[in-house]
């Protein structure tokens, strides 16, 4: 072991059973439930302060829902692929893991691309987070919420695609030097990406269909 | 886990996909029927926990994880559920437990 190697890379601690980047990754997860938390929390408090009746509804405040879902299907079917690329490379199948893994990374930025359309059509009709659907019934504090929301998450899925872009076109270079270790990280890096799916699952019936 | 143990998951894989595509479509239509909002609250909230519940089972392991994740998450959970009912209780009539005036 060189000086720089961290222990528990591979073998899982004898302590805890698991790998020091597996109980890492956990526990920044964790962090990430406490930060969408908070933020959901905030979206309790104005929507039950506001009252019921002056809600709107996603629909109503002007989101396009057959976007939305179609978004959602494309984050579902990016979760399917990253546990593909996984299981790819546990059965020693690099070609199957590249195909799957920049798939995973193809439907991550086509998420981007639909929600840079949604957000430059709202922008389009003067529809910001401080003004919100001239139509609805409490406009500015649906979108003040939705764009943060959706922002956050949005930057989320950008922070994914980035190291998984480079795990693909660089750091597949471990492969052939170290399997399990590059494996390990396609594990974490999957971790990462299907908890970025897992909020999406709430914030879609959250701000387009209630 | 082995090569043998997840060549046998890859089905499973794929039956969560269809499961949550077929759940994502479920909610939209749901959503259509237009019921009252709490009816509608609860109903969306139960199918997404579904969801949410396969990807974390068997999309991130935790079906087959150790206990050392599972404690971490219910730890976690038990303070997201706190700051979730927390703005409840705005609505509830409770007395403040430091007025801002005397």
């Amino acid at each position: 072991m060189s000086a720089i190697d961290l222990p528990y890379q591979i073998e899982p601690h004898p302590v805890t059973g698991v790998t020091s980047g597996k109980l890492g990754i956990w526990l920044f997860l964790a962090s990430e439930v406490m930060l969408f938390g908070s933020l959901f929390s905030s979206y309790v408090l104005l929507r039950v302060g506001s009252g019921m009746e002056f809600w709107p509804s996603g629909v109503e405040a002007g989101l396009n829902v057959p976007i939305g879902t179609f978004n959602t299907m494309v984050l579902i079917g990016s979760s399917v692929t990253m546990v593909m690329s996984w299981a790819s490379l546990k059965m020693n199948k690099l070609g199957a893991f590249k195909g799957y893994f920049a798939t995973t990374i193809f439907l991550g930025a086509l998420f981007l691309v639909v929600k840079a359309f949604e957000y430059s059509d709202k922008f389009s009709h003067g529809v910001f987070p401080w003004v919100g659907w001239p139509e609805a019934g409490d406009p500015s504090t649906f979108y003040a919420l939705y764009f943060t929301l959706t922002g956050l998450h949005a930057l989320h899925v950008l922070l994914g695609i980035l190291p998984n872009l480079w795990l693909l076109v660089f750091g597949v270079a471990m492969w052939e030097t170290d399997r399990e270790r590059f494996t390990g990280r396609i594990e974490i890096a999957g971790l990462y990406w299907h908890f970025v799916d897992l909020v999406w699952i709430f914030l879609f019936p959250v701000l387009y269909l209630l | 886990m082995d090569a043998a143990e997840v060549k046998a998951h890859v089905r499973v894989y794929v039956l969560v996909f269809s499961a949550l595509a077929v759940l994502t479509i479920v909610t939209v239509a749901i959503s259509y029927i237009h019921l009252p909002t709490p009816s509608a609250i609860a109903v969306a909230m139960a199918v997404a926990l579904v969801k949410a519940g396969l990807v974390a089972a068997f999309f991130m392991h935790l079906a087959s994880e150790r206990h050392i994740i599972h404690w971490v998450l219910i730890l976690c959970l038990a303070f997201f559920a706190f700051v979730m009912f927390l703005p409840l209780g705005t609505n509830l009539g409770i007395e403040p437990l430091w007025p801002l005036s005397r």
